[in-house]
């Protein structure tokens, strides 16, 4: 009995390199690598609360300068006729109703448009199409704003915009389609990864039972990728929301804006009016409550998209076919 | 062709046909020089066979040899890779079904198949017995028709209860015989079955081998495995496939050995077939 045990140990010796290791401390393990793996894991954690730490702190300065405005701002002006900072009128609705006009718009031509590319590349381009057309669409996800915003006004406002009414040059309905322009691929993007992660054994088992293509993706494909075609619109509404460039270029109203609810007319967004504000900083700076104004709406917003997650969340928490 | 036309009622052919008259009746499919290349090279080529009615056919060899790639040639499920091409007769009740007029999905609403993973769509339990009859359209009593295909897969008292709640709570072997009730309920003709039990436990196995026999008496099976045993306990005929490999090093399946599942595994023509059966090889 004694010989095999013997050998037992002189093999677990041989494993940690002979320093006459037994088998109790085998199970132990390597002290050099549990502390090893003790650093990695301050670090991560490190890293973790770092990221939390400067998020805290963002909101807090947010909420702090807000706050001064919110006590300091007579509420009078916080509903007038418009949105001019400098010159004391704080009409929240103008920017607020503003960004959800411009959103509105892009997603109206975002959804189809991002959801059509997308199914059309997952589900019935084949392969060779695919791999050209893909890589199209993720270098038009990376055009830079003021080529967008520049497009929205010298090509979208007339030769869109103004032939089918009558509108104005800077108008809101241009940067509007020209957000959405800009945000289709994101949303095609998304999507099509959404609908690529659907396993094939479904799309089989859709077609087996004697499916057509359109039913297999209506009724198969689309159900089951439901939450990453919402979390791809959501994407697509935050982009929306917090894209300033066209907006600044294409809607006007770079000083402010009265309320405008026509999207024929220029209008101000919440970013754009921050950028607006935030340009030639002195007189932000010299001028009231302009400066707080800013921390205002930056919390109104991130309020905004806040609320936009959590509907997304609830939505797809709801509706989701797990596989 | 609706399939009341071309499933003659299996009482009158016993009955009344000849011997003959009847053998020639009871092919559903008759194969003849099937070959299928993916891109330039054969998976598997040269295949005949004859596939009979209200019998279960076993599709038995090494992997890679070609059996799911034959399965899936039957109710043209090949059509959906792209480089798949099928060459040689498939005949389906005497109707070339790579014929200029046959429309693949109708061949799928009448030749049903269930894959090797349990593979129930993320939905309830109805919904996914629903699904076929409900885009066949011949959903008039659904609830009924429901019921009785879950009677069918002897799953019935196991999800009556349950009905709205989703597939995926149901276990492996459950989710399998789900399948088999979702492939039932749009009344197909026969039964493709790519190794069904290869995921499922031995007690499942069981459920679901006894359930194709039950299931014979209404439908022509066809089913992939490679567990012997399980071909030898339920199969009526037998075709062994195995690899051939060619000078180039590409390896293409051939069938070498169709017939009586009892003949196949007692006492086989080719020596091939026998060295694979007593575990020779494979
Ligand atoms: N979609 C496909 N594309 C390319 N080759 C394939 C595809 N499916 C199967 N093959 C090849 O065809 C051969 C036969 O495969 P398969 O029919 O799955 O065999 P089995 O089911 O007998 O294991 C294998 O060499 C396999 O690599
Ligand atoms: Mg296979």
């Amino acid at each position: 009995m004694g010989r095999p045990v013997s050998r037992r140990h002189s093999i677990a010796e041989a494993a940690h390199g002979g320093r006459g290791l037994s088998a109790s401390v085998m199970l132990a393990g390597d002290p050099r690598r549990r502390r090893k793996e003790a650093r990695v894991r301050g670090f991560l954690f490190a890293a973790a609360a770092a990221t939390v730490l400067v998020g805290v702190a963002i909101v807090l300065a947010l909420i702090g300068e807000a706050w001064n405005f919110v006590t300091q701002v007579e509420f009078s002006k916080l509903w007038s006729l418009g949105w001019f900072p400098r010159r004391d009128f704080f009409d929240v609705r103008t920017i607020v109703l503003g960004t959800i006009i411009i959103a509105g718009i892009a997603m109206v031509v975002a959804t189809p448009l991002g959801l059509g590319a997308a199914i059309y590349l997952s589900e019935y381009a084949s392969p060779r199409t695919r791999r050209i057309l893909k890589p199209i669409v993720e270098i038009l996800a990376g055009i830079p704003s003021v080529v967008l915003g520049y497009f929205a006004l010298t090509w979208i406002s007339p030769n869109v915009v103004q032939r089918l009414f009558t509108a104005n040059t800077f108008n809101m309905a241009a940067a509007g389609i020209g957000v959405g322009v800009l945000v289709t691929p994101l949303v095609a993007a998304v999507t099509e990864d959404a609908l690529r992660a659907v396993p094939v054994s479904l799309r089989e088992a859709s077609y087996g039972l004697g499916a057509r293509r359109g039913e297999t993706v209506r009724k198969v494909v689309l159900p089951a990728a439901v939450s990453g075609i919402v979390a791809a619109l959501i994407l697509g509404v935050s982009r929306a929301i917090g894209e300033t460039m066209v907006v600044a270029m294409a809607a006007g109203a770079t000083g402010g804006s009265l309320l405008q609810l026509n999207p024929l007319e220029p209008g101000q967004t919440m970013t754009a009016a921050m950028t607006a504000l935030a340009i030639g900083s002195d007189q932000v700076a010299g001028s009231g409550l302009a400066f707080q104004s800013l921390f205002f709406v930056g919390l109104l917003l991130f309020a905004m998209t806040l609320i936009l997650n959590v509907i997304g969340d609830r939505f797809v928490r709801r509706v989701r076919e797990k596989y | 062709m609706t399939a009341a036309e071309t499933r003659p009622d299996p009482e009158s052919v016993g009955a009344a046909a000849t011997p003959q008259r009847q053998g020639r009746e009871e092919v559903v499919f008759h194969l003849d020089g099937l070959s299928v290349h993916y891109g330039e090279f054969p998976a598997v080529k040269g295949v005949g066979l004859d596939v009979r009615r209200n019998e279960i056919t076993a599709l038995i060899g090494p992997s890679g040899c070609g059996k799911s790639t034959v399965l899936r040639s039957l109710n043209r499920m090949n059509d959906l890779i792209e480089i798949a091409k099928v060459s040689g007769l498939v005949e389906y009740h005497g109707v070339d079904l790579y014929g200029p007029a046959v429309d693949p999905v109708e061949v799928r609403r009448q030749i049903g198949m269930v894959f090797q993973k349990p593979n129930p769509f993320p939905k309830s339990i109805y919904d996914n017995v629903a699904f076929g009859p409900r885009i066949a359209k011949t959903d008039d009593d659904l609830d009924g028709l429901v019921e009785q295909s879950l009677r069918r897969a002897v799953l019935w008292d196991e999800v009556r209860d349950k009905l709205d709640q989703s597939a995926y709570a149901l276990s492996g072997g459950q989710q399998q015989r789900l399948c088999i009730a979702r492939a039932i309920a749009t009344s197909p003709d026969v039964l493709l079955m790519d190794e069904p039990c290869s995921a499922l436990d031995p007690i499942a196995t069981l459920r679901i081998e006894e359930l194709m026999v039950e299931l014979k008496s209404d439908y022509s099976i066809v089913i992939v495995t490679h567990n012997m045993q399980q071909a030898a306990r339920v199969s009526d005929r037998t075709a062994f496939f195995t690899v051939d490999e060619s000078v180039t090093g590409h390896r293409t399946g051939i069938l070498v050995e169709f017939d009586q599942t009892g003949k196949i595994f007692t006492n086989p023509s080719n020596p091939k077939t026998e060295d694979y059966i007593t575990g020779r090889f494979g």
